[in-house]
């Protein structure tokens, strides 16, 4: 099957037959795709410069004219496309809409079966990196009573999954849609994990009580209490009585309020008003490199000559998959759709693990976590990593699910 | 001239500049060539073949999930639009227009301001300075120029006459773009009252709305020398105490019915996310001129977005001002002249001030000057008269009119200039 056929999510009569078919499926572009992408690349009318020597009015020129740069001329999609074809990829409909996942199961009996989703603005990209050392533990300094058996999807709308066509498609419909695949696939017993909208997806599976489902683990909590999340927002002073870090996650989570929040308001406002990011290469690499200052950072510093992190083909297989798959706008919806509050606890009834990074849009604090996850199983403050946990340090986090994880799996 | 002569002078232009900086705004100190210059627009064939290729090549997002426009603008409604502008429209007709009326650029305070400059035949006239906002230019006001230089031929009389100066916001149409930070409303208005200096005016009168409201406002507050009243048509009447409940807070207590519905549309306006473009641009203008600037579908589409579009028709009725062809000559000119990204900086530059539709933050108790207003039902919020009475001290005129909108010249230029002709007639110099 081709990515065209997938991209149009119409089930052709034979699948029609049985709704719930596992299918196997391949990345393809016909060349004439990769070529225009380039075209486009290299055609690009640029605005002047900023006004300013830093990124306080987003992304800067000269960093962008780089990153379009080699887009334009060495980045070789070809080269992601044999890395996600060398795992085995398949399309599944569910409630209606074609879902595209990577499924590996380890070679080791009793492995824990693992659902890993992403958030805006990444995509499958971020969590390639993980699937071996999670897979394959004892090649990766662990051992087999580590292994994982991974399923990772695209989120409706974004990568290879279908567009939805009518709204409804929120993460609580998300979540629904992960446990019918877990189910589909056979697994009886599993654990999520999920950072970004990978986080409200992962949280709203452990809410609709299934009972198959043992534990999650969130790599962006929502552990803010209602108080500090109001005074946050408003811009006010952080209030008395925060202990260091507490204090520290207030002043990350106003900064992010204050001068962070424009792309998200316009994307839950008007996703469609968007044409420019679905039209223009690098106007859409822009859009998604201004996530936040810090993912802003660890995007952007690979273009300017820094090696820490992510590489300039890490960053551009992501962008690429977005430009592709046209679904920079039918991604921006799921902001549109969802009405749950990022940061705020949700009451998750059942064991949780939690890693806290530094550069996550806040680093959640245990006093926090503690009382937004009642069953807390494990709580890790860690010294580096930001948004993108699994994609910029994936052996931290493998380390996290490991540990985290370890109390739930069957004895 | 020499090499080292050369050097000399460049040094001497440096010094002198940063001179000018530091010690004062004071723009009549000589330290630029205060020279106007007539303009003519002449876009080089190869711009508009490249705009209508780019759009040719457009390549479209799958269509919105919902009925109507509460996502943004609709596919098959944009398409429709944008196969006309890659087909039948015509650039070169507006750029006739333009030239027909006499253009001139200056430069003040470092940037080149471009304007339109049209004296009226009749003695007396009285001069007024007009100023668009985002995402508009001058095209928005062509259709009043000759209304306001030419009464008798629309409608009025000789005493009803204006001298009309229309310029381009720095950043915006053919005006240059700022390089540095500083361009906020208070900095344009100095460099509009330096132009109607240039120009001679000494006895003059200043109308905006949108953009153009504070920057109209801070010349009064200002106190431009020979302005003598404003007019404004998004007047920042909100009351301080009124804000919280924009938010969803409980009205305040002894309000008006009048006042609860206006407070009641604007949180309506607030939750159906109006003014999320508004963020963005204040937020990361620089982050959404990319797309803007390389995608004619993508400019399109993000002007469109200003709630100043809710009600227009797309050029489905053909009655309806603007026309298909006007709102595609204004975004054709951000197109062309490469401003999508420089224009919506402007919100930037405005940053912490605050809403521009609220009282306190605009500073409207400090305006000495007489202040006219009009309000266009359909713009962002129908300002109460008992609001606008409580914000500008000095208010000698408010009218509320009964058709119109944000766009409120561009819409109803019969009525815009009719306002203006009443607004102003107390203002005007004995005969």
């Amino acid at each position: 099957m081709t990515t065209s056929d997938a991209a149009v999510a119409k089930p052709r009569s034979k699948q029609a037959a049985n709704k719930n078919a596992v299918r196997r499926f391949r990345v393809k572009f016909p060349d004439s795709q990769l070529a225009d992408l380039r075209r486009r690349v290299k055609a690009m009318k640029w605005p002047e410069r900023e006004t300013v020597t830093d990124a306080s009015q987003g992304v800067q020129l000269a960093t962008l004219q780089k990153l379009a740069r080699y887009w334009g001329t060495e980045y070789d999609w070809r080269k992601c496309a044999a890395r996600l074809n060398a795992l085995p990829n398949f399309m599944t409909e569910i409630d209606g809409l074609d879902i595209h996942f990577i499924h590996v199961r380890s070679k080791h009996a009793n492995a824990l079966p693992v659902i890993v989703t992403h958030g805006w603005p990444g995509s499958i990209i971020e969590q390639l990196k993980i699937v071996d050392p999670l897979t394959n533990p004892t090649a990766h300094g662990g051992s087999a009573s580590d292994a994982f058996d991974v399923v990772i999807p695209s989120l409706p709308g974004y990568g290879f999954s279908g567009k939805p066509t009518a709204t409804g498609w929120d993460p609580i419909r998300s979540a629904r849609a992960w446990l019918a695949l877990m189910k589909r696939l056979g697994y009886t017993q599993f654990v999520a994990q999920g950072g970004d909208w990978g986080n409200a997806v992962t949280e709203q599976m452990a809410l609709l009580g299934a009972p198959e489902l043992i534990g999650i683990h969130t790599n962006m909590p929502a552990t803010v209490p209602p108080d500090i999340d109001k005074a946050a927002f408003a811009g006010a002073p952080a209030p008395s009585g925060l202990s260091a870090e507490e204090n520290h996650a207030y002043d990350q989570l106003a900064y992010f309020y204050k001068h962070g929040l424009g792309y998200a308001i316009e994307m839950a406002n008007r996703p469609q008003t968007l044409y420019g990011i679905g039209d223009s290469p690098v106007g859409m690499a822009a859009w998604m490199l201004d996530h936040d200052a810090r993912s802003y950072a660890l995007m952007a510093r690979v273009f300017d000559g820094q090696r820490e992190g992510l590489t300039r083909d890490d960053v551009l297989d992501n962008i690429t998959l977005y430009w592709l798959t046209n679904t920079t706008i039918s991604a921006a919806r799921l902001y549109w759709e969802s009405k749950l509050a990022f940061f705020a606890p949700k009451g998750i009834p059942i064991p949780t693990a939690v890693s806290a990074f530094p550069d996550e849009l806040y680093q959640a604090p245990r006093s926090w976590t503690e009382r937004a996850y009642p069953k807390l199983v494990h709580y890790n403050k860690l010294d580096k990593g930001g948004h993108f946990a699994a994609w910029e340090q994936p052996d931290l986090l493998v380390a996290e699910l490991r540990a985290g994880f370890k109390s739930l799996r069957a004895s | 001239m020499t090499l080292e002569k050369l050097k000399l002078s460049g040094l001497a232009a440096a010094l002198a500049a940063s001179l000018f900086v530091f010690a004062s705004p004071n723009y009549a100190a000589g330290a630029e060539d205060p020279s106007i210059r007539p303009f003519k627009v002449e876009i080089p064939q190869a711009a508009l073949d490249d705009l209508r290729r780019r759009i040719n090549a457009t390549r479209w997002p799958d269509k919105e999930t919902v009925a109507d426009q509460s996502q943004g603008a609709q596919l098959a409604r944009l398409q429709e639009l944008v196969r006309y502008w890659g087909k039948g429209y015509d650039w070169r007709k507006l750029e006739a227009k333009l030239n027909a009326l006499p253009q001139f650029k200056t430069t003040i305070d470092g940037v080149d301001i471009h304007f339109i400059h049209v004296r009226s035949r009749h003695k007396n006239a009285l001069p007024v300075i007009v100023t668009h906002g985002w995402p508009g230019s001058v095209i928005e006001q062509l259709k009043i120029i000759g209304p306001l230089t030419d009464p008798t031929a629309h409608g009025g009389s000789t005493e009803d006459a204006f001298d009309v100066v229309i310029p381009s916001v720095p950043g915006y149409g053919f005006s240059g773009k700022p390089t540095g930070t500083g361009w906020d409303p208070d900095r344009i208005a100095k460099a509009w009252a330096e132009l109607m200096t240039r120009l001679g005016y000494t006895h003059y009168v200043a109308q905006g709305g949108d953009w153009g409201t504070p920057i109209t406002s801070a010349m009064a507050r200002q106190g431009a020398p020979g302005l003598v009243g404003i007019h404004i048509n998004l007047p920042a009447t909100i009351p301080p105490e009124v804000l919280p409940a924009l938010g969803g807070a409980p009205l305040p207590a002894g309000i008006s019915d009048k006042e609860r519905e206006v407070i009641e549309a604007l949180r309506k306006y607030n939750m159906a996310g109006s003014s999320a473009y508004f963020t963005m641009l204040t937020a990361r203008p620089q982050t959404v001129g990319y797309g803007a600037t390389d995608s004619p579908v993508g400019l399109a589409a993000w002007v469109l977005v200003h709630p100043g579009f809710a009600q227009w028709s797309y050029g489905a009725d053909a009655k309806q001002s603007p026309t298909k062809d006007d709102v595609l000559d204004n975004i054709t000119l951000y197109w062309l002249t490469n401003t999508a990204t420089s224009a919506g900086r402007l919100y930037w530059e405005n940053g912490a001030r605050g809403s521009v539709i609220a009282a306190v933050p605009q500073k409207t108790s400090e305006i000495k000057l007489p202040v006219a207003i009009t309000v266009f039902p359909d713009d962002v919020y129908r300002a109460p008269e008992t609001w606008a009475r409580r914000a500008y001290p000095n208010l000698s005129y408010f009218h509320e009119v009964d058709k119109g909108g944000h766009f409120a010249a561009w819409e109803q230029p019969e009525l815009f200039a009719a306002e203006l002709r009443a607004a102003f007639a107390p203002v005007r110099p004995a005969h």
